[in-house]
C-alpha cells in the first residue's frame, strides 16, 4: 500500500496544505465544518481539480483521472446505487475494472462474508437499516482491494451505539487489510478513538499532526485547543497503580483517581464540559470532588466558561448558558467541582 | 362501477328522450352495434391500422431521438449549452401549429401525421431526459468513478437508470397526446384514419360513428398510457 503526499494543495478553502501519510497508516483529518477536510480527500481521490501534488508512493497521480487512481472512498451519504441489490453494488466497482465474472463472484462472496451480509445479498438500499448500509458500502470500497482508502464521515449518521460498535470494526478491518486510510471528522472522540496520527486542520490548512494523544496533551496552538475543547491539562507528580486498571495520580496537590491501563502517568487532561460544577457540597461519595474558587467568567456562545481556582490549580469548566443562568455564581464564589472520572484522559509519554 | 353507472344513465336519458332526439345522441346500444357493424365491415380495423402505424413510427422515432439528444444534453454541460436556447425556441410552438407549414414541405402524404408525431413526442421526451439525467445526484457519479467506472459505464449503468422515472413520466404523456395529435392531423389533412372517419361521419351526421371513433381515442389514450405505467413500474418500482 502506498503513502500519500500532498504538497502545497489549493482548493476551495484549503490553502498550501503540505501532509505525508504513511504506508498503512490509519490518519484521521479533524476539523470542523468547512475547514477543507472533505475537499483534502477529494484531491487524494482526483475527484476535483487542484493546484499542488499528490503522490503515491513518491509518484505524482496529478494526471490520473479518478477512475484510475485506486482508492476506495466511503462517501458521507454512503451512496449506495439505489436501483442495484446489494450484490451488484459490491461487484460494481469489479465489473468496472472488467473482471471475469467467476472471480466477481468469488469476490463477492469473500466480502458478504467479511461484513456478515449474506443475509442481505439480494436486497436494494431502501431495504437496509443505517448499520447495513454502512457495511454494504464498505464492502463495495474495498472490493476492488484499493491503494487508498478515504472515509468521508461514513459514521456521522448511525446513531451513537451503532456508530461505537462499527468504529471498532472498521478500525480492525482496516488493520487486517493493511490498507493506508484517510479518515474525515469532525468528531474528536471518534478521531482518538482511531487514529494512528491526527491532522487537525482549520480554516483551510493544516494546524497539527501527530499521535491523538500529542494533539490532545500538546496541543501546537490556540486553534488546536479551542478546537479539541480546550482541556484542561496537569502534570502529574505523583503515581500509584490501585489494580484492576484504576491508578491514582498526584497533580500539583489535587489526587484524582482515574481508570488506565498501562504505564507512569505523566499528565492528565479533562475537558471543561466534563467537569461538573456545584453551588452545595454533592452528596455522597465524591470520587475526584474538589473545592475552589472561581476566578473568572467568561461566555462562550451557548455555554458559560468558568475559571476556578482549586490548591493553587487552575481548572476551566465549562456549563450550558440555561444552567448558568439557574445557578448563582459569581467570581469569588466557593465552589464543589467533580472531574468525571471516566472522562479523564492519561499520557505516558514525554513532551519530546 | 361509476363506468357502469354512467353508460346506464346515457341509456336511460337517450331511450327516454330527455334530450332532442335519437338524432343527437343514439343511446349506448345503438353504439355498440355500430361498433359491431364497424368492425365487421373491417372500416373501423382499416382506419384504426392507419392511425395505429403512423403513432407506432412517429412516437418511437420522436422518443427514441428526443433520448438520445436528452442525454447528450443532460451529460455534457457544453452541448446543453448550445443546443438548450434553440431547442427552447421550437419547443413552445403547439404541434398542430406546424400543420400548414408541413403540408407544404412534406406535402399531404403518410409523413405529414408521422412528422407531427415525432414532433410531438420529441421535445418532451428530450426535456424530460435531460432534467432526469441532470437530476441524478453528482455523488452517485463520483462513487462510480471511484470505483473505475468510464464515463460510458458510469452514463449507461447509473445514469440512465437513475433517469428512467422522468423518462417515463415524458413518454407516459406523449404517448397519449401523441393519439390526441393523430387525430387531429388526420382529421386536417389526411384522407384515412380514425381521425378521417370522425370527419367522414361529421359530414353525414352520424353521431353514432363519431361515438364510436372517440371510445377508441379514449382508449388507446388510456392503453398508452397505461401501458408505459406498467413498463416502468416493472423496471423501477424494487428499487424505488
Amino acid at each position: 500500500m502506498p503513502s500519500i503526499e500532498l504538497k502545497n494543495i489549493c482548493k476551495y478553502v484549503c490553502r498550501e496544505v503540505n501532509l505525508t501519510i504513511n504506508d498503512r497508516e490509519f490518519l484521521v483529518v479533524l476539523g470542523s465544518n468547512g475547514a477543507g477536510k472533505t475537499t483534502l480527500i477529494n484531491v487524494i481521490a482526483g475527484l476535483v481539480d487542484y493546484q499542488g501534488s499528490v503522490l503515491f508512493d513518491g509518484v505524482p497521480v496529478d494526471r490520473l483521472p479518478a477512475n484510475k487512481r485506486e482508492v476506495g472512498y466511503l462517501f458521507q451519504g454512503l451512496v449506495l446505487f439505489p436501483h442495484l441489490d446489494v450484490v451488484a453494488n459490491i461487484a460494481y466497482g469489479l465489473s468496472a475494472r472488467e473482471w471475469s465474472p467467476s472471480r466477481v463472484e468469488a469476490r463477492v462472496n469473500e466480502l458478504l462474508d467479511l461484513m456478515n451480509i449474506k443475509h442481505l445479498a439480494s436486497r436494494y438500499p431502501r431495504q437496509l437499516s443505517g448499520g447495513e448500509k454502512q457495511r454494504v458500502a464498505l464492502a463495495r470500497a474495498i472490493a476492488p482491494s484499493p491503494r487508498v482508502l478515504l472515509l468521508d464521515e461514513p459514521l456521522s449518521s448511525l446513531d451513537a451505539q451503532t456508530a461505537k460498535y462499527l468504529r471498532t470494526e472498521l478500525k480492525q478491518l482496516q488493520r487486517r487489510l493493511g490498507v493506508t486510510t484517510v479518515y474525515v471528522t469532525h468528531d474528536l472522540m471518534e478521531g482518538v478513538a482511531m487514529a494512528d496520527r491526527m491532522a487537525v486542520i482549520h480554516d483551510g490548512r493544516v494546524e497539527q499532526v501527530a499521535e491523538p494523544e500529542r494533539v490532545l496533551f500538546y496541543p501546537h496552538s490556540e486553534r488546536v485547543s479551542d478546537f479539541i475543547g480546550a482541556p484542561n491539562i496537569l502534570d502529574c507528580d505523583y503515581y500509584r497503580d490501585l489494580g484492576q486498571g484504576i491508578v491514582e495520580v498526584g497533580c500539583g496537590g489535587l489526587k484524582l483517581t482515574v481508570p488506565h491501563d498501562g504505564g507512569h502517568v505523566s499528565k492528565v487532561a479533562i475537558l471543561p464540559r466534563h467537569i461538573y460544577v456545584s453551588e452545595t457540597r454533592p452528596p455522597g461519595l465524591s470520587v475526584n470532588g474538589f473545592q475552589g474558587t472561581i476566578t473568572a467568567i467568561k461566555p462562550a456562545g451557548n455555554t458559560v466558561r468558568i475559571w476556578i481556582d482549586v490548591d493553587h490549580n487552575k481548572l476551566m469548566a465549562e456549563v450550558q448558558s440555561y444552567i448558568f443562568e439557574e445557578m448563582n455564581l459569581d467570581v469569588g464564589k466557593e465552589v464543589f467541582i467533580i472531574l468525571r472520572m471516566r472522562r479523564i484522559r492519561c499520557y505516558e509519554g514525554s513532551a519530546d | 362501477m361509476p363506468v357502469a353507472v354512467f353508460l346506464a344513465l346515457w341509456e336511460l336519458v337517450a331511450r327516454l328522450g330527455i334530450l332532442p332526439g335519437h338524432f343527437f345522441l343514439p343511446p349506448f346500444s345503438t353504439v355498440v352495434v355500430e361498433f359491431y357493424q364497424l368492425s365487421a365491415s373491417g372500416v373501423l380495423g382499416e382506419n384504426f391500422l392507419s392511425s395505429l402505424v403512423r403513432v407506432l413510427i412517429g412516437f418511437c422515432a420522436g422518443s427514441v431521438a428526443g433520448i438520445a439528444v436528452g442525454t447528450v444534453m443532460g451529460w455534457k454541460k457544453v452541448i446543453n449549452k448550445a443546443l438548450n436556447p434553440v431547442i427552447s425556441l421550437f419547443y413552445p410552438i403547439p404541434t398542430l401549429g406546424w400543420i400548414p407549414l408541413l403540408m407544404l414541405w412534406i406535402g399531404i402524404n403518410e409523413m405529414l401525421p408521422i412528422t407531427l408525431i415525432f414532433i410531438c413526442s420529441f421535445f418532451p421526451v428530450l426535456y424530460n431526459t435531460v432534467t432526469g439525467i441532470k437530476n441524478v445526484d453528482s455523488d452517485y457519479i463520483k462513487a462510480a468513478r471511484t470505483l473505475g467506472a468510464s464515463d460510458s459505464k458510469i452514463l449507461t449503468t447509473i445514469v440512465m437508470p437513475l433517469a428512467l422515472p422522468n423518462i417515463f413520466t415524458g413518454l407516459r404523456l406523449e404517448a397519449g397526446m401523441a393519439w390526441r395529435v393523430i387525430i387531429a392531423a388526420e382529421m386536417v389533412a389526411i384522407p384515412t384514419g380514425i381521425g378521417a372517419l370522425l370527419m367522414k361521419a361529421e359530414n353525414l351526421i352520424r353521431i353514432d360513428i363519431i361515438i364510436v371513433c372517440l371510445i377508441v381515442l379514449a382508449v388507446m389514450c388510456l392503453v398508452s398510457e397505461k401501458f408505459f405505467e406498467y413498463l416502468e413500474n416493472r423496471l423501477t418500482a424494487r428499487w424505488r
